[in-house]
């Protein structure tokens, strides 16, 4: 049963049905990442317009690149060069690009809300690529694809997240998402980071609890998630990187803890010798080059589901492909 | 608008009979097995290349490697389809350079799925030489594209529609012609 995404703005509102059929229709794009020729011109004539306000690497290049894989053209809107600096409300600056007629429009924003925003204002697929503290969806899918290939399912496993959840849009996409399959959540980090009310944001009956120790964290883990440490927040209040190493690093040690097969994710970019062991970011169990890959799948899945067919005619084409 | 059937064009014993002599037209021109390759198209060509590869094996006792193609990112008419079309996985499992391919599909109509099969298998390398093997063959083309291997060819209108009915997918087993009715 395929679904209709109009925009892709959050996990939260998606049934544990449609995020499977997301994960089903990455699989084709997983391969297309091994095929010695990797362009189609499966969107060619669209355009997607990235618009990022706040500075990324990492996600843009993934977007511009499945982008570019499926065909489509792209219009890139990047915050350091943008005419926010100038003064330009977000509103001014999304019409614009919108009179440019692109197909769907990514975006990234500091502001929490900032891309439901843009997709009450415009007449336009929007897919949030992270909004402030609230959530980053196509992250969390990736990470569930990678732990679904290497585990063969979602269901039930337990997962524990190191770090600042607090700031964190990551985690939260990833809870809404796993717990929608049943899994078991572990926070862990500095006790200012994992606000009580965390426990509640994915309703009742969701299994989140909060652990100060991370020997106990990670106590029969099949899925350890590593946060980056963003060194300018740990000044509000203070914490030295020295004694966060102490007592969050994720050592080889500390990972034996763990069940012996439990997976490493990381969403990048990694700070090694921080959140993060090097032994254990370039060990076995570490899953971080293959989000990277997955990421791209991911994101031409939605790309193709959301600007590929024309929802607006309606005709019979079941023999169109005879 | 209703579909309404109008002759049978085919029966079971007869669609096998017809994979039966594919298999050995397609031995026969190829001087063997050796370095082919068949291709079936999701997803009626996939079961139908499944069984001429067993019938293959039946007369030069190899095993002929068969692979499946999904082309749904390669159609040209995407944006008329008012469907959300489902991915499905293509599933090659050798390398196609310079393999001598056989791509299998039921119905060869207005050409254009081919036209995607070809642009599909291309991403995957060069082959030797690429073939076309169909179980019906309707005229109406579109572009030029021809098989090099027809089950049965049948003369048909534009509001007629050929369905090839396979056990692995529909459950039953026959080609029936069908037609719209305003």
């Amino acid at each position: 049963m395929p679904f209709r995404f109009g925009h892709m703005l959050e996990i939260e509102p998606l049934s544990a049905e449609e995020i499977l059929f997301l994960l089903d229709q990455s699989k084709p794009f997983q391969e297309i990442q091994r095929h010695p020729l990797k362009k189609m011109a499966t969107l060619r004539g669209k355009t997607v317009a990235l618009a990022f306000f706040e500075p990324s690497t990492r996600t843009r290049i993934s977007f511009a690149t499945a982008a570019s894989r499926l065909g489509a053209d792209q219009m890139n809107l990047q915050a350091e060069s943008s005419s926010l600096k100038k003064g330009e409300s977000l509103l001014d600056t999304v019409r614009t690009l919108d009179a440019m007629k692109p197909d769907c429009i990514v975006m990234r924003h500091s502001s929490s809300g900032a891309p439901h925003f843009v997709a009450r204002n415009l007449n336009l697929p929007v897919i949030n690529a992270g909004d402030g503290t609230h959530e980053h969806p196509t992250q969390a899918l990736l990470d569930a694809l990678t732990i679904r290939d290497r585990r063969g399912t979602l269901e039930g496993l337990n997962v524990t997240i190191l770090g600042d959840i607090l700031h964190s849009r990551v985690a939260r996409s990833n809870i809404h998402l796993l717990t929608k399959f049943g899994c078991r959540i572990t926070l862990c980090g500095p006790a200012m980071w994992i606000p009580r009310e965390i426990e509640n944001i994915a309703g009742a009956g969701a299994s989140i609890r909060r652990v100060t120790r991370i020997e106990d964290a990670l106590q029969d883990a099949d899925v350890v998630m590593t946060l980056r440490v963003q060194q300018e927040r740990l000044h509000e209040p203070a914490m030295a990187a020295d004694e966060y190493i102490l007592q969050f690093q994720l050592t080889p040690a500390r990972l034996r803890l763990a069940k012996p097969d439990a997976l490493v994710l990381h969403p990048g970019p990694m700070i090694r010798g921080l959140e993060i062991d090097p032994a254990v970011a370039d060990g076995p169990q570490s899953c971080v080059l293959d989000q990277v890959t997955n990421g791209l799948a991911v994101r031409m899945a939605l790309l193709f589901l959301m600007v590929g067919a024309d929802t607006s005619s309606e005709r019979d084409s079941s023999h169109a492909a005879d | 608008m209703r579909i309404v059937e109008k002759t049978q064009l085919m029966t079971a014993t007869e669609i096998d009979r017809t994979l039966q002599r594919l298999a050995h037209e397609i031995v026969e021109k190829s001087g063997g097995t050796a370095n082919l390759a068949l291709i079936g198209i999701r997803r009626r060509g996939v079961p139908l290349a499944q069984r001429i590869a067993r019938a293959m094996r039946g007369i030069d006792g190899v095993d002929v490697p068969v692979g499946t193609l999904d082309i749904t990112l390669y159609r040209d008419d995407l944006s008329k389809v008012a469907a959300q079309p489902v991915l499905q996985s293509s599933d090659i499992p050798f390398p196609v350079d310079d393999k001598d391919l056989v791509v299998v599909d039921d119905v060869l109509y207005t050409g254009r799925t081919i036209r995607a099969a070809m642009n599909g298998l291309f991403d995957l390398g060069r082959p030797k030489r690429v073939r076309l093997c169909v179980l019906i063959e309707r005229g109406h083309r579109e572009l030029p594209i021809e098989a090099s291997f027809v089950g049965r060819g049948v003369q048909t209108s534009d509001t007629e529609i050929i369905e090839v009915r396979l056990n692995e997918v529909d459950h039953e087993e026959r080609v029936v012609l069908v037609e719209r009715v305003p």
